[in-house]
């Protein structure tokens, strides 16, 4: 973790059900990423990723906090939830498969994309969770590189 | 490629957002309803076709460094949401042309380097 050497931290609450709001937090990693300067597809890579992890606190869990942490060499970006958990994490992690409810496809979202599409933006990618309690996901993008794992 | 002013004219497009200069470039286009098509396919600086006309349409335009979006089917977005995307810099077009018609007109444009075929 970025913590001695963080040129910038910042937490961000998630209220679970609060589509209203729902890429504010995104939103705002990306402006702070852009005026820390760093590249412009590094920051797409971040404000992606932190899109796909904030929507699915928004459409899954109760609530969330996102945690930004910058670095000269990466960008951390670690979401807690707590929530129904995944109960198998390999087949949410499939393309396509879905829990979403129709409201949630009617908004544009649930097509079963946002993990492994958090996955491909991310250069180190986490995912531990535990059903009944909740979903903890860490996600690194590296500065000065553009490989995925 | 394609221009805003010839997004307006090829879909009789109106402009909702009257700031937005005539002359900005689209390198790309996309299509597509789902958001998450969005964040996975589009190309940053594309010019985005789609049926919904939600505030989610314009944060991930903002996210994905989409540049401009078509509302189809005489779709429009409420005023918070035009207003959102002057905020963003963000064209936004509506016309009431179905999402085939609206793709197949803009495909014919770029097809045709740059001249429209009715």
């Amino acid at each position: 973790m970025p913590t001695a050497e963080s040129v910038y931290r910042q937490e961000f609450p998630v209220k679970g059900g609060d589509f209203a709001k729902a890429g504010a937090v995104a939103c705002r990693i990306k402006e702070l990423l852009k005026d820390l300067g760093l590249d412009t597809a590094i920051v797409r890579r971040a404000a992606i990723a932190a899109y796909e992890a904030e929507m699915n606190v928004i459409m899954y869990a109760r609530e969330g906090r996102m945690d930004l942490a910058v670095s000269a060499q990466e960008v951390h970006i670690t979401v807690d939830d707590q929530g129904p958990g995944i109960a198998d994490v390999e087949l949410a992690m499939t393309e396509g498969f879905s829990t979403a409810t129709p409201e949630m496809r009617e908004l544009g979202f649930g097509a079963g994309m946002g993990l492994p599409n958090i996955k491909r933006n991310s250069d180190v990618f986490y995912i531990d969770s535990r059903t009944g309690h909740g979903t903890r996901l860490k996600i690194i993008i590296r500065t000065n590189g553009h490989g995925t794992t | 490629m394609i221009v805003l002013k010839d997004v307006l004219a090829l879909l009789d497009g109106e402009l909702l957002t009257p700031a937005s200069p005539p002359e900005v470039v689209f390198p790309k286009v996309f299509a597509s309803d789902l958001m998450s098509d969005v964040l996975t396919s589009a190309e940053p600086g594309s010019l985005l076709l789609t049926g919904l006309a939600n505030s989610h349409v314009v944060c991930t335009c903002s996210v994905a460094d989409l540049t401009g979006v078509v509302f189809v089917q005489g779709k429009r977005p409420a005023p918070d949401v035009v207003s959102e995307a002057q905020s963003k810099n963000l064209p936004l077009i509506a016309t009431k042309m179905t999402m085939f018609e609206a793709c197949s007109r803009i495909a014919g444009f770029i097809q045709g380097g740059g001249h429209a075929h009715r």
